[in-house]
């Protein structure tokens, strides 16, 4: 019978889900590097035995971790973060030139081929891979050098690079974003990018349809058709049907069309869910509410989801990375909050459960289905 | 010679709060950290950083109670440190709120 396996990394550690295909009973593992800030903890597609983790702290800095047996036990592996050349200046809050500076690894994404290799993307932002299993980092130099890199500034969160999408289909295509830049691709295994934010308007900006600058929050791909993205920004949800050439907003009848988290469905690549946050200086649901929002015609039709979820005194929030779905029949859906609560839904998001409620603040959610 | 680790620190090497090191002379704080590191290699970058090699801002070294943060990398630790007498004690600074 399938199991599936939640990967969860919390401000003061890692933990680990388990249940099995019926996902109503779980266990609960952990806390693994008790009182470190894990902000990712992903697992390769190729040996889901293998998983990496972003292990960080103000204190002692970056340190990433391994597993080779599906997080019974963990090993450090290679932590320095080098930019390639000189790091040049990006813009601070201010506007003023800023030096290039590592401070964390935000997100992990292992190669779809080989167990070995895995993307992390950085704040400041910058892309790096390792193909030895984490021993060793180099940058793809070529995202910070294709031209606009001294125009991107931070977020609200830092200059992060977040989201990193790998095309199934097509080995040399992947596409990333940062906060506050916007998206890219590139179509060379990562020699050459390109900025992908024609369409996007963020108002907040001197040119509210600049090349770059934009606040992406976070973008999903649904394997089957990866030129079809679907992307939460700072404000709006957008959708491009032509690997980013061009991008159309979905928001519809959303109730804000602020927030972070962006996922779809394993089966259904025009279902989408969403988790409208009230806005930018209020991060945290809606009237009290806690609504996953889904979308079955991909985008602009929402539903509110409910049932399980709390629908009054509710004000957390759900971050960029912390909704996740697993391959099963029927689809399951994930998501933490910045209030510790994991939710499940083993009906594709009808219904929901808690399945642990008094965790650390939730920074990130990933799922494995296994056989 | 004897390091004393944070927490973290220990947790992250796998050792008790104490290390013993051999560190030929000159016994500075760049050559304990060397040799620390070059015996647990999963401390790189923890309390030095790497572009730098400077102490990371929120630890601290102390030796024989007194602060040594700011004598320097290259600067040759107190005798009683030297020969075992005293560690040298790393330390996470007491912030966050």
């Amino acid at each position: 019978m399938s199991s599936v396996r939640v990967l969860v990394g919390t401000r003061k550690g890692a933990f680990i889900l388990n249940a099995d295909g019926k996902r109503k009973e779980w266990t609960v593992n952990g806390p693994f590097f008790a009182g470190w800030e894990i902000y990712h903890v992903k697992g390769s597609p190729v040996d889901p035995n293998r998983l990496y983790a972003s292990q960080s702290s103000g204190w002692f800095g970056q340190t990433m971790q391994r597993s080779d047996d599906g997080g019974a036990t963990w090993t450090p592996v290679g932590n320095q973060f080098t930019y390639d050349g000189v790091p040049g200046t990006h813009q601070w809050y201010d506007g003023t030139p800023h030096p290039w500076e590592f401070k964390r690894v935000w997100h992990l994404e292992p190669s779809l081929t080989d167990a070995n290799t895995v993307y992390a993307g950085v704040e400041d932002a910058a892309l790096f891979k390792s193909t030895d299993g984490g021993g060793h980092w180099e940058e793809l130099a070529g995202l910070r050098g294709h031209g606009t890199g001294p125009q991107w500034q931070p977020g609200a969160g830092g200059m992060c690079l977040h989201t990193i999408l790998l095309d199934p289909g097509n080995e040399q295509r992947m596409y990333i974003a940062i906060s506050a830049a916007g998206a890219f691709r590139t179509d060379d295994g990562g020699k050459n990018w390109k900025p992908i934010n024609k369409g996007l308007v963020s108002n907040f900006m001197p040119n509210p349809t600049a090349e770059v600058g934009h606040c992406v929050h976070h973008v999903a791909m649904h394997p089957s058709r990866p030129e079809v993205l679907f992307m939460q920004k700072h404000w709006d949800v957008m959708r491009s049907d032509n690997a980013g050439e061009s991008w159309r907003e979905v928001s519809g009848n959303l109730p804000t069309d602020f927030g972070f988290a962006i996922d779809v469905h394993a089966h259904e690549p025009e279902t989408l869910y969403v988790v409208p946050i009230k806005s930018d200086s209020e991060h945290f649901v809606p009237e009290g509410k806690l609504r996953v929002f889904r979308s079955r015609t991909g985008g602009n039709e929402w539903e509110p989801l409910t049932k399980g979820l709390p629908q009054q005194d509710c004000y957390v929030n759900v971050l960029r990375d912390a909704m996740a779905v697993d391959q099963l029949d029927a689809c399951g859906v994930y998501f933490g909050t910045s209030g510790g609560q994991v939710y499940a839904s083993a009906d594709a998001g009808d219904s929901w459960t808690p399945i642990v409620r008094d965790l650390p603040a939730v920074l990130s959610v990933e799922v494995q289905t296994l056989a | 010679m004897r390091v004393i680790l944070p927490y973290h620190l220990r947790t992250l090497a796998g050792v008790g709060a104490e290390v013993p090191l051999e560190v030929a002379a000159p016994v500075t704080a760049a050559r304990v950290l060397d040799a620390l590191e070059a015996r647990y290699p999963m401390l790189r970058g923890t309390i030095r950083a790497y572009e730098t090699g400077q102490r990371r801002a929120f630890l601290r070294f102390f030796a024989c109670e007194e602060d040594w943060s700011h004598e320097g990398m290259e600067a040759e630790l107190p005798e009683k440190v030297r020969k075992g007498e005293e560690p040298l004690v790393i330390v996470g600074a007491i912030a966050g709120g």
